[in-house]
């Protein structure tokens, strides 16, 4: 097992950050070193014993299907980076050629 | 960023020491029997802001103007005759990760600088409800995910008791403010240690309530089903009137449990641990743990036996999983929630020259908005997630958090509480540990396995070792967050007993 300079690179266009070559330099060896010594679950002999995905037992929360006051517009706005017209202005979503 | 108060002339210096080192128990009493306000309270801890900040470097944002506002009202009340609750007037630290209208949060991150929540969190709301008086914001570890107030984009923040080390984390700025009486309580968030930890190196009492137990709502997500916010203040009773007032049941967390609120205010004040069972857990000690670590703490052991308890040593065999295990179980969480840091809705965005798409924008924002340690769990959850290596990492460390719960449950058929050192050393060196990801990551060793199963614990100061403090961790089943109480308030008394003062008035003058 181990994690390569590429995977790093693949893992971080996966997580939409972009990363300089010094930073893949850095992150490659110490992943590396985080993942082996998180490894070390493999050992337990779990096979039929069931996940734990949250420490209290849950089951689906309603509420009454009721229309309550929201945050006006120009509260949900406020922190935006850009705004047009009332509502958030974001880059372009599609490629030109498409 | 930092916006700090000057101090004010009127307030002579020995006054001002004097009240902000009333514990808030005793600064409520004083502002209830009207010897003293409310405003002078907050202005004796604005002073005190001023006069040690600039080395403790605790604050983010210090808002004087509210402060007093808060602290005003609550004495023209007082005048007008109503009845306050018991911390009303008291000031307090509020950790960057929860959001408060009239204040910025950035949660220690380039990403949200001078971002400004529309919407206070339940645990605000009810600070607020309370009469308590928020300072301001406290730094804190990127996101909280740190042990050492190191991956704050705004600088560290500096250990009360020894200027060169770290303060612990991701909660050091709470800790810090309260070890260094710039506030007599604080708000943290914990979700492997990050009350605890701080809590233990800085000399103070801190608590992980019970998952659930206190509302998650305007808590900024790292892993939502380990995180959970919490009290930090000088006194067991200090903690258990914060826990109290922040606890209970809130429609808008999901996850909030609606039972009623342990009575911790009650239990800190009992007293009597005759007949407790005490089980102290083999796996937590041993390699790794500095042995003044485990001096202070089989003294505080022994003063349990000495007040009635009967201690045991029990094993949990899995709990030597429990630190692999969380670092895969809240990277994978932290990869997904923070996603929603993408540069569009609201914080910082980079590159949108009108020809960049969205996904660059994204890519670029994320690279100069997230600091290494938030970047490296990113990037591990997604790994971590990731199909062909998802039953192997994720799917195995949740098999193993489930055989932690059962360690547990066997222990407490046997036992009342739990107890271990709460951290394997004292507080390092600032930078010693920032390039060694692995070996920061033990400092959470011993508190790590609470998170996993949702129970509450604290921590409680043991002792000194070589002039730095060091804590004893008590656990407890989930809503028994009153046994942490009630053996904190006798032990806390006992060991005071014993050196002839609380361990805070051992703290070097600043």
């Amino acid at each position: 097992m181990g994690i390569t300079r590429d995977e790093v690179a693949h893992l971080a266009r996966l997580s939409r950050m972009s990363v300089t070559d010094d930073e893949l330099d850095a992150l490659a060896p110490q992943l590396e070193a985080i993942l082996s010594a998180v490894a070390r679950v493999a050992e337990v002999a779990a096979a039929d014993i069931p996940p734990t995905s949250h420490a209290v037992p849950l089951t689906n929360v309603m509420r009454p299907d009721v229309a309550r006051p929201s945050l006006p517009v120009a509260e949900a706005l406020a922190g935006a980076p850009a705004t047009e017209d009332g509502r958030f202005r974001v880059p372009r979503i599609l490629d030109p050629d498409e | 960023m930092t916006d700090h108060p000057t101090p004010s002339a009127t307030t002579s210096a020995a006054a001002t020491t004097d009240v902000v080192q009333l514990t808030a128990a005793a600064t409520a009493a004083a502002i209830a029997a009207g010897e003293l306000s409310a405003v002078e309270a907050t202005q004796a801890a604005l002073d005190r802001i001023a006069k040690v900040d600039h080395t403790i470097h605790a604050f983010l944002h210090v808002d004087a103007e509210g402060a007093l506002a808060a602290a005003r009202s609550v004495d023209e009340r007082r005048a007008a005759g109503e009845r306050l609750g018991p911390l009303a007037g008291v000031p307090l630290a509020l950790k960057d990760v929860l959001t408060a209208r009239g204040m910025p949060t950035t949660c220690g991150s380039r990403i949200l600088e001078g971002w400004h929540a529309p919407y206070d969190a339940t645990v605000v709301s009810r600070l607020r409800a309370a009469d308590v008086v928020l300072l301001g914001k406290v730094n804190m570890d990127e996101f909280a995910m740190g042990s050492s107030t190191e991956n704050s984009a705004y600088g560290p923040t500096r250990n009360p008791w020894d200027t060169t080390r770290i303060p612990g984390g991701s909660s050091g700025g709470s800790a810090a403010a309260v070890a260094a009486f710039e506030a007599p309580l604080a708000i943290g968030t914990d979700t492997g240690g990050s009350i605890r930890q701080p809590a233990a190196v800085c000399g103070l009492v801190g608590v992980k309530p019970t998952y659930g137990g206190v509302s998650r709502y305007g808590l900024v997500a790292f892993s939502s089903s380990l995180d959970q916010a919490g009290p930090l203040a000088r006194t067991v009773t200090d903690a258990a009137l914060l826990h109290a007032a922040i606890a209970g049941h809130d429609p808008l967390d999901s996850t909030s449990v609606d039972v009623p609120v342990p009575a911790v205010v009650e239990a800190a004040g009992r007293r009597d641990i005759r007949g407790l069972r005490v089980g102290v857990v083999r796996e937590l000690a041993g390699d790794g743990y500095d042995p003044g670590v485990q001096v202070a703490f089989t003294a505080a052991v022994e003063t349990l036996t000495a007040l009635g308890a009967e201690v045991v040593e029990v094993s949990c065999p899995h709990f030597t999983y429990a630190l692999p295990a969380y670092y895969l179980i809240a990277p994978s969480e932290c990869s997904s929630n923070l996603a929603r840091f993408d540069a569009m809705r609201f914080g910082l965005r980079i590159g949108d020259d009108g020809q960049a798409g969205a996904e660059e924008v994204m890519s670029r924002t994320r690279e100069a908005g997230f600091g290494p340690e938030v970047k490296r769990r990113i990037i591990l959850g997604t790994y971590a997630l990731s199909s062909g290596y998802y039953d192997a990492y994720y799917g195995q460390a949740q098999k193993v958090r489930t055989l932690i719960s059962r360690d547990f449950a066997a222990a407490f058929e046997r036992v009342d509480v739990l107890v271990s050192p709460t951290t394997p050393t004292p507080a390092f060196p600032l930078g010693a540990k920032v390039d060694d990801p692995v070996a920061m990551y033990l400092s959470d060793l011993c508190t790590i396995p609470s998170n996993l199963a949702g129970g509450p614990a604290m921590s409680l100061p043991a002792g000194l070792v070589d002039g730095l403090p060091v804590g004893i961790q008590i656990m407890a089943p989930p809503f028994a967050d009153d046994r942490l109480y009630l053996v904190g308030g006798a032990l806390e008394e006992a060991l005071d007993a014993q050196r002839g003062h609380a361990l805070l008035d051992e703290a070097p003058a600043l």
